[in-house]
């Protein structure tokens, strides 16, 4: 018998257990748009009337539910640290003389429709992160999709124009503290409201008009902390990914 | 299960994530697969879309578009640049 033959046989047994299960977590479900659980339908009655945002998912991810969020803040925060340290291992002498090799070889972008349209793109889909994140509860969005739309839109500066631009835009010195404070003041807004008396990531500042920029109390400020923490992780985990990328092809050109 | 109350859009859209999710695992060539993964995600975003989850389509979109691919494409590029400078 050949191997990927024995491999198969070895894998059948598990592949039907697996099926088994899989089916078995079907079977019972609510029919199709039946939903059982009372928690949504007591939070679609009462959060547009004590939280003022059109948007209840942002209400129960940086309100009800703000902990949890705070919770995910941390665990990208500590991941990006996590891939921070295995890849960031490029000694601070060297790094100069390193990147203008780098730069010379990835920066070869030829097309002109790249060259005119690039910048354009970068603009338009900034304004889009930009808008997910302002109105993100008043309509769908929020800190996290609007953050990762950002982090892409200084990607495409890179797509778009150079290597050396987006190293220009994603200086370490910069971006690390800025994450940094992204996540930490989602925590310092959970600790004055401990301090103040209320418990904690209580919201504050009164409702405002439903509706409007101006409502949510100081949800908006959770939603802006989550952004700013979204954005610069997702564009420290780029740049680091991108070295990766850049490196090896600096050290082949022949 | 009931089936009655799916709109025509929905079961069209449960037809195709399943085709879409297939093709995946069934491309060989991890390039071509990131596009089409890409593909997938979008159908998941509009899977989420119709059933009313604007902001886990949202989610998605962002993930399965920039965040993902992105990263996917640097690691087959790093793995891929050692064996070429061999030749």
């Amino acid at each position: 018998m050949r191997r990927d033959q024995i491999r198969g046989l070895i894998a059948l047994p598990f592949l039907v257990v697996v099926a088994g299960l899989l089916v078995w977590s079907v079977v019972d479900l609510p029919d199709f748009g039946k939903y059982r659980g009372p928690y949504g339908y007591v939070l679609n009655r009462v959060a547009v009337p004590q939280r003022h945002t059109s948007n209840v998912v942002a209400a129960i991810v940086f309100d009800y539910r703000g902990i949890d969020t705070m919770g995910e803040e941390f665990i990208l925060f500590a991941s990006v640290a996590g891939v921070v340290l295995l890849l960031r291992s490029r000694g601070e002498e060297e790094e100069p003389e390193e990147a203008d090799e780098a730069e010379e070889v990835v920066d070869a972008i030829h097309s002109d429709m790249l060259r005119v349209l690039g910048p354009l793109l970068v603009g338009v889909t900034l304004l889009v992160g930009l808008w997910l994140v302002a109105f993100g509860f008043v309509t769908p969005g929020g800190g996290f999709q609007g953050g990762v739309v950002v982090a892409g839109a200084l990607l495409l500066v890179y797509l778009t124009t150079s290597y050396r631009a987006w190293r220009k835009l994603t200086r370490e010195v910069f971006l690390d503290p800025l994450e940094a404070s992204g996540v930490g003041s989602f925590a310092i807004l959970g600790l004055a409201t401990l301090i103040a008396g209320a418990p904690f990531l209580h919201n504050f500042l009164g409702p405002g008009t439903t509706g409007t920029l101006i409502s949510g109390g100081s949800l908006p400020f959770l939603n802006l902390a989550t952004t700013i923490e979204v954005a610069a992780a997702n564009i420290v985990l780029f740049s680091e990914f991108l070295e990766q990328y850049v490196r090896p092809l600096a050290g082949s050109d022949e | 299960m009931i089936v009655a109350n799916i709109v025509p859009l929905q079961a069209l859209i449960f037809v195709l994530v399943p085709l879409g999710a297939t093709a995946v695992v069934l491309c060989r060539n991890p390039l071509r697969q990131i596009v089409v993964n890409g593909v997938y995600g979008l159908l998941l975003s509009i899977l989420f879309f119709v059933l009313q989850a604007p902001d886990v389509a949202l989610s998605m979109l962002v993930v399965s578009t920039i965040a993902y691919p992105l990263i996917v494409l640097a690691a087959i590029a790093r793995s891929r640049t050692k064996p070429e400078e061999d030749e």
